[in-house]
């Protein structure tokens, strides 16, 4: 028999430390343990528009609260547009489009996907009434109920795309639960603001303005503190399509919001272009999330580490509570 | 020992089975792949080829939508019988009784090769994370404790397929739809067992009620390690385990890891309530930004 197994490369390209011939001892063949997620490019560009939705509606009611009419008309526009498109990304991203009323057959807290399919559907709804009304003056009495509901219902989509990413196996998103709700928030902040100032003429637009970059400077806080929660499983955010779409994304997010800042409350060309940048920045930065994740559930290594070091702890704890409960010191 | 899972038997009723599930023991598993030729034959799972891999005889690679039970072949150096014994008597001696005596097939004698071989399936997990994500109800648990997914309700969403901790689910690609093991769910409502098991020549596939399997795995364990196969352990036998012990489970002659497995796999679902916390939270902060942007400046 021949040692066929010699050649097979070790998880993340790492050879075996034990020393053993033939199959790697810490993977099989270097093989996957998970299933690389089966979702196409519809899903980080909805996740980007679902956001960028949800804050705009809460942009628009807020700002009519406040009286500021030229914005609000401008914020209810984008939410509309943006959550329009939504329903059609997710409906093609499934294997079976034509059974996309099956997501609305029962609702499961367990389920992420479930939950925000019925807040996509009441949010999309009411958006639409309150859009509706704010372009032509029609239907009066529905708008006054659908604009605070599409506004209240923005907050729950643009952010449980995060825990939809959370609640899998792959462990550059479920150990990243803590973060990635907030980090997803931040992006909707910045773009519902950017894309609202590039919109709106620079006398109207302060509100959109300061949300930007409130936004902006909350994604690059929250980019910081998941890096250093996952540690080195954070590595795909540093390699590969994740660290590229990573890298774009605080780079463009920083220099719009700069330019933003610093010019925009008087050039309109600024406010374009900047706004226009933090965008893209706010679309990297769902990219990337999304690629990571791939590359995550790709290399063997990132699941079994983790589950090493925790089964190494719990019989550490073992060990220290069975010295102490026979009165020796551990 | 705990066998209930969320469904099972409580929403059942007077009409809940005994939950069954699967005991693999690979130290008698011969690499026949008869258990993989029955399932396909079976369920009617399509073909699927990728060709000759040169990972030993495995050429299924690994369980997906095509393929529902997956023998793995792991060929490693391990000191075994006289010669790789570096001389010592009472060694080779232990090791040869091993082989001869303990019933342990997957030892090859010789140029001291040792020559692993398992046959994987879906674990139909007490606590699922598939079918806790499943936004459809697709997925389900049926009378006997199972995880099955229901053709004609699925719409591919995907969700399940990133979820599960062993990788076990998988979209096919020209149906859109996700398929994996049903535990022969048609077979066992007519009081069959399912095809593997029935295929199998060693028995190193074990069909039976979860209860009498987990303790005739211990037997088996104990005799082995008593024999000398130190590493001889049991994988998802404990209730106490991350995904609550599983419904098929196995015997393993090295870490798990070594076969495809994942040492301490989580359902994601018991993180559920931190994760919409967080939800919340930033929901929140949300909000506090737009009424703070909109409200705290002059224009």
């Amino acid at each position: 028999m021949s040692d066929s197994g010699a050649g097979a490369p070790a998880a993340g390209g790492r050879r075996s430390a034990t020393g053993d011939e033939g199959a790697a001892r810490d993977s099989y063949y270097g093989k996957p343990i998970l299933k690389e997620p089966v979702w196409t490019p519809e899903i980080p560009w909805y996740f980007f528009l679902g956001g960028l939705g949800g804050a705009s509606g809460g942009l628009a009611y807020l700002s009519e609260l406040r009286g500021s009419e030229v914005l609000a008309r401008r914020a209810w526009l984008i939410a509309l547009a943006a959550l329009g498109v939504s329903p059609v990304l997710l409906i093609s991203d499934l294997g079976r489009p034509e059974r996309f009323l099956h997501m609305l057959r029962m609702f499961k807290v367990t389920s992420p996907m479930s939950v925000g399919s019925w807040v996509l559907a009441g949010s999309g709804t009411t958006t639409g009434l309150a859009a509706l009304h704010a372009m032509t003056g029609r239907l009066g009495s529905l708008a006054r109920v659908a604009r605070p509901a599409a506004a209240a219902l923005g907050l729950p989509l643009a952010t449980y795309t995060g825990a939809l990413l959370s609640q899998t196996a792959v462990p550059v998103w479920h150990e990243a639960r803590r973060e990635l709700p907030a980090l997803f928030a931040a992006g909707a902040a910045a773009s519902a603001g950017a894309a609202a100032t590039a919109m709106t003429p620079v006398e109207h637009a302060g509100p959109a303005r300061r949300l930007a970059l409130v936004g902006a400077v909350a994604e690059l806080a929250l980019v910081g503190a998941m890096d250093r929660r996952l540690g080195e499983l954070g590595q795909p955010y540093h390699e590969g399509a994740g660290g590229s779409f990573s890298q774009a994304a605080r780079g463009l997010t920083a220099t719009g919001a700069m330019l933003l800042g610093a010019r925009a409350q008087r050039s309109r060309a600024a406010a374009v272009l900047g706004g226009g940048m933090m965008l893209a920045g706010a679309l990297c930065e769902r990219w990337s999330v999304f690629k990571a994740g791939f590359q995550s559930a790709r290399d063997p290594s990132y699941t079994v580490a983790p589950q090493r070091r925790r089964i190494a702890a719990a019989r550490t704890r073992a060990n220290a509570a069975a010295a102490a409960a026979t009165g020796r010191k551990p | 020992m705990k066998l209930e899972t969320h469904a099972w038997p409580g929403s059942y009723g007077e009409e809940a089975k005994p939950r069954v599930g699967f005991f693999t023991d690979t130290s008698i598993c011969i690499g026949c792949k008869a258990c993989e030729v029955a399932c396909k034959e079976w369920n009617h799972v399509p073909a699927s080829s990728d060709g000759f891999t040169g990972h030993s005889y495995d050429n299924t690679s690994a369980l997906d939508a095509d393929t529902w039970r997956h023998v793995a072949f792991i060929e490693q150096r391990k000191e075994v019988g006289l010669d790789g014994a570096g001389g010592s008597l009472v060694q080779s001696a232990t090791l040869d009784e091993l082989i001869d005596q303990a019933g342990l097939g997957t030892y090859q004698e010789g140029d001291g090769m040792r020559w692993l071989m398992a046959s994987d399936v879906c674990k139909h997990c007490t606590h699922a994370a598939c079918l806790d994500v499943c936004p459809t109800g697709a997925l389900f648990r049926t009378e006997f404790g199972t995880v099955v997914v229901q053709p004609d309700v699925c719409n591919g969403c995907g969700y399940c397929v990133p979820a599960c901790p062993f990788g076990v689910l998988d979209r096919r690609e020209d149906d859109g739809r996700v398929w994996k093991c049903t535990l022969c769910y048609d077979r066992l409502k007519d009081d069959k067992e399912p095809a593997c098991a029935k295929a199998c020549p060693t028995n190193s596939i074990q069909f039976g009620e979860l209860g009498d399997l987990r303790d005739r795995a211990e037997a088996r364990v104990q005799a082995l390690v008593q024999a000398g196969a130190e590493q001889a352990q049991l994988y998802l036998h404990d209730s106490d385990d991350g995904v609550g012990g599983a419904g098929a489970f196995f015997l393993l002659l090295d870490e798990p890891e070594v076969y495809g497995l994942p040492p301490d796999p989580v359902d994601a679902t018991r993180d559920i309530g931190t994760t919409w916390k967080a939800v919340g939270v930033a929901a929140g902060g949300l909000g506090v930004a737009l009424a703070a942007a909109v409200f705290g400046g002059r224009r």
